[in-house]
């Protein structure tokens, strides 16, 4: 090894260390008996307990988050992935006059901060009866879901080889035909990463969460998370459980589907 | 049944592309652009929801101005723009080095890859959570660690300028692996060819750096740039879980400020007003991004 990749081997893993160490503390806290967590610390850890679990589902019921994001985060992805899929095969690989505005349409209302249409979108969902019900998140969350799904599935639909549905036509397949048939099976991977992305943002979504939902009945995770109060202080234990719990199905899908993640993300943006 | 219809191939490709998009251009319209308008709409009026007597009357600029001169906002405008140069700068610089780094070692590249990408996944308010455990002062490692050297901790979340060292440590934790997987693969997008043309000519690893690397880099740099400066300027989860924007009001952001004035003082116009304003720094900057990919926007070659 020359001493250049010695240093690079060495930076990546301090780098490395320090990503981990927080979730690993996070984890040993998780597990530590509450008298214990205010005690000095100690890295290696002994004795430890599910008891901050157990409490979680027990006492908090923890599962009514679990469920609603569940249900907001899928049902925002499944739409989401279907109507963008089509709207974004048009925009890659027909020809049509105006798509290049749409095009911009499209990333401009994906740069939008949230925070810019919670006004309207709450006196909407009142004067709908929709605050404080599935409905009245999924809607507020495909004004981001939506122009990422579109965003990122144009630039899948593009890379494919244009002779595909060409030769599916010369067939006397239809247009419709040869997208379902020929382009959908060979895009698989590029709709499961842009499924799994929008997944990922609807399930961690703070913002909307907080300001369209009234009480525990329909809040989602990370809402339940950061209102978790105890009587006197910090129930520490139990929220770092439960940010083990909110954590672990995206880190889960992130480490299975890494490689086509990184590819989703970044294929986008760097072409320059 | 493929019916007959008026006009080529070419007319009914377009009637086909316009009906694919429709539904979710549509949907796009509807619940982003519409409510867009709407905030516009608001901002003009003076519309609280605490004092439904009052109506909603028009008051054109009024809630601007009171913008312009509300200390809280000034405040909280500072305070963004200072969280936004802090954080951005660490990440593009941390995010640089383990690029370049990542982009040397071949081994365990797909494992190191994963690691980093799991902070960048996790939802924010976790993130926040766990930066606050670490620095609690109770049971805060941080404070233990600090203390073990010799060095007297501040009492972090009381402190005005204090607190803000969890919060930037926090986001740059979570959002440096985004940056540093953008570049790396810009890195990886540069001909090798070059390098090995620039060693048999003699330059150094840094005139390598200075004149290969960090021209074709610039792209990707750039995106880098424009996405973080976007998500540090509208920061609202990290604070909101890790301080509640305080000590009394010192680390509270732009976004925080807006949310307060609309959900909690229910002032729908003023904070309408103040979204609008969120939004053109935001549109400013979009402008900016699409410039810079904007080559590819039209993408396909004719």
């Amino acid at each position: 090894m020359s001493r250049g990749a010695r240093w690079a081997a060495l930076a990546v893993g301090l780098l490395v260390l320090a990503t981990a160490f927080p979730f690993y503390w996070t984890v040993v806290a998780s597990l530590t008996p509450e008298a214990r967590l205010f005690a000095a610390p100690s890295l290696l850890p002994t004795g430890l307990v599910l008891d901050h679990y157990r409490a979680l589902f027990v006492e908090r019921a923890f599962w009514v988050p679990i469920r609603n994001s569940l249900i907001v985060a899928g049902c925002t992805t499944v739409f989401s992935v279907f109507v963008g899929s089509l709207c974004a095969y048009a925009l890659a690989r027909l020809r049509f006059r105006g798509k290049v505005p749409l095009l911009g349409l499209v990333l401009a209302v994906s740069m939008f901060p949230q925070i810019s249409v919670v006004s309207p979108l709450f006196l909407l969902l009142r004067s709908l009866r929709l605050i404080d019900t599935y409905p009245g998140l999924i809607l507020p969350y495909l004004t981001f879901a939506l122009p990422l799904t579109v965003w990122l599935l144009v630039g899948f639909f593009r890379q494919l080889p244009a002779e595909l549905e060409e030769a599916a036509m010369v067939d006397g397949a239809g247009r419709l035909r040869a997208f379902r048939e020929v382009i959908v099976p060979v895009a698989v991977p590029g709709l499961a990463a842009t499924a799994i992305l929008t997944f990922v943002y609807s399930w961690n979504e703070f913002l909307f969460a907080l300001s369209f939902t009234l009480g525990p009945e329909r809040q989602t995770v990370p809402v339940a998370i950061a209102l978790f109060r105890g009587q006197y202080q910090v129930p520490w234990g139990q929220v770092l459980a439960a940010a083990i719990v909110a954590t672990a199905p995206v880190a889960a899908l992130v480490l299975a589907f890494q490689r086509r993640i990184v590819q989703g993300l970044t294929a986008g943006a760097v072409k320059g | 049944m493929p019916r007959a219809e008026p006009g080529g191939a070419e007319q009914r490709e377009a009637r086909l592309g316009w009906a694919l998009v429709l539904p979710a251009i549509g949907t796009i319209l509807l619940i982003a652009l519409f409510p867009l308008g709407w905030t516009v709409w608001e901002s003009l009026h003076l519309h609280d929801l605490r004092m439904p007597w009052l109506g909603r009357p028009f008051i054109g600029l009024n809630n601007y101005l009171e913008a312009v001169g509300d200390a809280r906002f000034r405040e909280a405008l500072v305070h963004t723009l200072l969280f936004t140069v802090a954080s951005v700068t660490l990440e593009l610089g941390l995010g640089c080095v383990l690029a370049l780094a990542m982009n040397r070692t071949f081994r365990g590249r797909g494992l190191v890859r994963a690691a980093i990408l799991v902070p960048w996944a996790i939802p924010t308010v976790v993130a926040a959570l766990i930066w606050r455990f670490m620095f609690d002062g109770d049971s805060g490692i941080v404070n233990a660690a600090l203390t073990s050297i010799g060095v007297d901790p501040p009492v972090w979340f009381v402190d005005r300028f204090a607190a803000w060292v969890p919060v930037i440590l926090g986001d740059v934790w979570k959002e440096t692996p985004f940056v540093a997987l953008l570049l790396l693969a810009g890195l990886q997008g540069i001909d090798a060819s070059l390098y090995e043309a620039a060693r048999i000519d003699g330059a150094t690893a840094w005139r390598q750096f200075r004149y290969i690397t960090l021209p074709l880099l610039k792209p990707a740099l750039l995106v880098a740039l424009i996405f973080r400066t976007r998500d540090a300027f509208r920061v609202f989860d990290l604070v909101y879980v890790m301080t509640g924007g305080g000590p009394g009001t010192a680390t509270e952001p732009i976004a925080l400020y807006t949310f307060t004035s609309l959900l909690q003082n229910l002032r729908f116009g003023y904070g309408s007003a103040l979204s609008v304003l969120v939004f053109l720094v935001a549109f400013l900057l979009a402008v900016g991004y699409i410039r810079v990919v904007g080559a590819d926007l039209t993408g396909e070659r004719r």
